[in-house]
């Protein structure tokens, strides 16, 4: 079992760490989100293009990179830590339903990052599904896809990233039970991927807030009723982190153990992720209340990243069954 | 070797040489035989001290072995309770800090079982804030006078030596004017009275020191130093306890999710998703541990986290006995005589707040990880820069 990065995983992560920063900087994440497309296409084109992140996990043969789901689980924190908006995630969790049922015909073009691609969810939404050239639906063992289709934009709670009601259907590209399966445990890894590093987020801005911000002559963060809670929220980071590594791991190398490692991850790294999301923002005090900070971002990431997969007892009765309880 | 080689072997030799059923926490005299004899075969197998330096009887090994062998550990039942001050707090601090000449005395007989150990810290009116201790050494010819009084002390009443803080100096700040040594037990002056705990049983002790002589050769780093000496102390103890180092292990612990889901009714669907919340506890803390282990194999020590991990064992003890208990009913709070699964309940909820007191509350742990994790601004001090004796006192415990 694997818990620790590798030095690759530690550079990969700090080379996308840096490129977030500097290209989607909350401010510019806002005037993203806040645009007609709802992302900067310059910034999707450069971790696509500089990056090669929509190839990652691509099969080298298709012209991906070939990474391992450990490796995409260091780049999904960061996008999510970064509340990257765009169909990142979108065309990532097309990208695993595609490897995972050996389709040849689409992953060159998500790989080299001309097409943006989607996954059909409950109830026919569809993460970025309004702008995707490609909206992928699970018909039993079959994957079909689907260009055009009719596409109706949802309002989202979460203003970082789209949804749309999309058209399930089209062509048959790829069959596979056991793929189609794997495939969904991987997007529950994918998606605590993702909230483990919001959640990581929510906790270093409100640490650095209690450091700053002072009521009656203290730092907050000097105060045990902040302080304490700080602590709980990192014990929550501990153990998420130690379960996002342990469910890549065996994506990866023990794929006996996925399913139960994946829906401890969302069961655990769901919950998790909102609760600090909400107390980071609440211990902010009246600021945090307002459309002009960043917590409710990241509070609303993190309860639209809870419920995407479905409402989150699902997860639980399926850890139940896979525990034979 | 690799790591997953180690376990394996662990496993093995657990599997042959674990004894079968499980001591009923502290032990009597027989039982202190008994977990001497089997320290005595784990020590010969290479599993005693598996962290500690070669040099002095340890196997030079890493916390990653310590903690895969604790891993397997956990799975079975091992008599190590009466050792685990020692091997958990007083043995590491005096590799770390200890003379050469006390590291050759005392470590391998403690690693082999020959000797037991005591941690003399808390005192009646020093406890979360141990530098407020108020037990005297003074210096003397040859050595020094210890009087005073500590309390809480676990398996004191069977230790041979005990590792003692105490105070040197009343004229200088409260960190400032404490000294640590080693003390023999059985010297004259040293009175143990066994402490009737909340399970019926005696797990810890007072301690009385009237006019006990200590030689010179039994100080633990330097005079006046003693709070260093004892951050040392506390942080092994904090990594022991979360790693489960010495620990009784789970494998008959009736409130445990595997024992749990046998007795339970899982068709009741409130049930079976409680199940589900422990093992997702269960499992989140496990496999914290288990990276923090491959964390320190990679040279990344991990220092005050481990306080995190004591705290979130602190809490999944108290919830899993808690569950146990609701979900067991009235079996769980009357039973008969000879015990049963009613009486291994009872034991679990009467024990379970040791782990969230001993070794640092759970206030204490959450200062630690926000302080020293998180490095948010400690909370005003007005007991730092005064004189010791100009300090107020707690005024002992209440009777
Ligand atoms: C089973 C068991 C075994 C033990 N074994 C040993 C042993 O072998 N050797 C040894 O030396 N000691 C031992 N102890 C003692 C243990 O370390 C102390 O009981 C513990 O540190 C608390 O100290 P106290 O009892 O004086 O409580 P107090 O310090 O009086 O605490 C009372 C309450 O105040 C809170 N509190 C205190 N300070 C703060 C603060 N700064 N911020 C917030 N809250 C605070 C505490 O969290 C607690 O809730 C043992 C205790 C138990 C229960």
């Amino acid at each position: 079992m694997k818990l620790v990065l590798t030095t690759e995983q530690q550079e990969l992560r700090q080379a996308v760490r840096g490129f977030l920063a500097a290209a989607s900087p909350l401010p510019a994440v806002r005037a993203a989100m806040e645009s007609e497309g709802g992302h900067d296409p310059e910034v999707y084109r450069r971790i696509n293009g500089e990056l090669g992140l929509s190839g990652l996990i691509v099969p080298e043969e298709h012209g991906g990179s070939g990474a391992g789901y450990a490796e995409l689980a260091v780049v999904l924190e960061e996008t999510g830590a970064a509340l990257l908006p765009g169909p990142f995630l979108a065309t990532t969790l097309a990208a695993i339903l595609l490897r995972e049922t050996g389709d040849k015909e689409l992953l060159p073009g998500i790989a080299d990052g001309t097409t943006v691609a989607t996954v059909v969810l409950d109830g026919n939404r569809a993460l970025n599904g309004a702008e995707a050239d490609v909206v992928l639906s699970i018909d039993g063992d079959r994957v079909r896809a689907l260009r055009g289709g009719e596409r109706t934009a949802l309002t989202t709670l979460d203003p970082t990233r789209r949804q749309a009601l999309v058209e399930p259907g089209g062509d048959v590209v790829a069959a596979s039970a056991e793929g189609v399966a794997r495939a969904r445990d991987l997007f529950a890894v994918a998606v605590a991927a993702e909230q483990l590093g919001v959640l990581r987020a929510s906790l270093e801005a409100i640490v650095a807030y209690g450091k700053v911000r002072v009521a009656f002559n203290r730092f907050i963060g000097s105060y045990q009723g902040v302080k304490h809670r700080l602590a709980d929220m990192h014990c929550k980071l501990e153990q998420a982190e130690s379960i996002v590594r342990h469910a890549a791991w065996a994506a990866d190398e023990a794929p006996e153990e996925l399913a139960s490692a994946a829906a401890l991850a969302q069961v655990y790294v769901g919950r998790a992720c909102f609760e600090v999301a909400r107390d980071s923002l609440l211990l902010h005090g009246g600021i945090g209340f307002t459309w002009e900070h960043d917590a409710h971002l990241f509070y609303k990431r993190a309860k639209a990243d809870e419920v995407l997969l479905g409402p989150p007892r699902i997860h639980r009765a399926r850890l139940a069954d896979l525990l034979e309880l | 070797m690799d790591l997953e080689d180690y376990r394996q072997r662990a496993r093995a030799w657990l599997e042959a040489n674990a004894p079968g059923d499980r001591p009923e926490g502290a032990p009597d005299e027989s039982g202190v035989a008994a977990a001497k004899a089997f320290m005595a075969k784990l020590y010969d197998a290479g599993y005693s001290g598996i962290t500690w330096p070669q040099q002095w009887g340890g196997q030079g090994l890493t916390q990653a072995e310590e903690r895969a062998f604790a891993a397997e550990a956990a799975r079975f039942t091992l008599p190590t309770y009466v050792f685990s001050i020692g091997l958990g707090m007083c043995g590491p601090t005096l590799v770390d800090l200890g003379t050469d000449e006390q590291r050759g005395r005392f470590i391998r007989p403690l690693l082999r079982g020959e000797e037991i150990w005591c941690q003399l810290f808390s005192e009646p009116g020093a406890g979360s804030d141990v530098a407020a201790l108020q037990t005297r050494a003074t210096a003397t010819d040859g050595g020094w006078v210890v009087d005073g009084q500590k309390v809480w002390t676990s398996v004191a009443q069977h230790a041979d030596w005990g590792l003692l803080l105490t105070r040197t100096d009343v004229e200088v700040p409260k960190h400032k004017g404490l000294t640590m040594f080693v003390v023999d037990m059985h010297a004259p002056g040293v009175t143990v009275r066994p402490l009737r705990d909340m399970t019926g049983r005696a797990h810890f002790n007072e301690i009385f020191f009237d006019g006990v002589h200590i030689p010179a050769e039994n100080l633990v780093g330097q005079v006046g130093d003693g709070w260093s000496c004892a951050v040392t102390t506390l942080l092994h103890e904090r990594l022991s306890i979360s790693s489960g180092v010495g620990m009784g292990g789970q494998k008959d612990n009736p409130v445990a999710f595997d024992a749990l889901r046998t007795t339970v009714d899982t068709g009741d669907p409130v049930v079976r998703d409680q199940l589900v919340e422990l093992y997702v506890r269960s499992r989140a803390l496990a496999l914290f541990n288990q990276r923090l282990a491959q964390e320190t194999k990679a040279g990344i020590f991990p220092g005050a986290r481990g306080s995190a991990a004591k705290l979130l064992l602190a809490e999944l003890t108290m919830f899993q006995a808690d569950l146990a208990t609701s979900l067991a009913g009235p079996e769980a709070v009357a039973h008969p005589a000879e015990g049963g699964y009613g009486g291994g309940l009872a034991n679990a909820i009467s024990l379970a707040p040791a782990m969230a007191l001993g070794g640092g509350t759970n206030e204490i742990m959450r200062n630690i990880v926000g302080e020293r994790v998180l490095n948010l601004p400690p909370e005003p001090r007005t007991d730092k820069n005064v004189p010791f004796k100009d300090l107020k006192t707690s005024g002992g415990l209440p009777s």
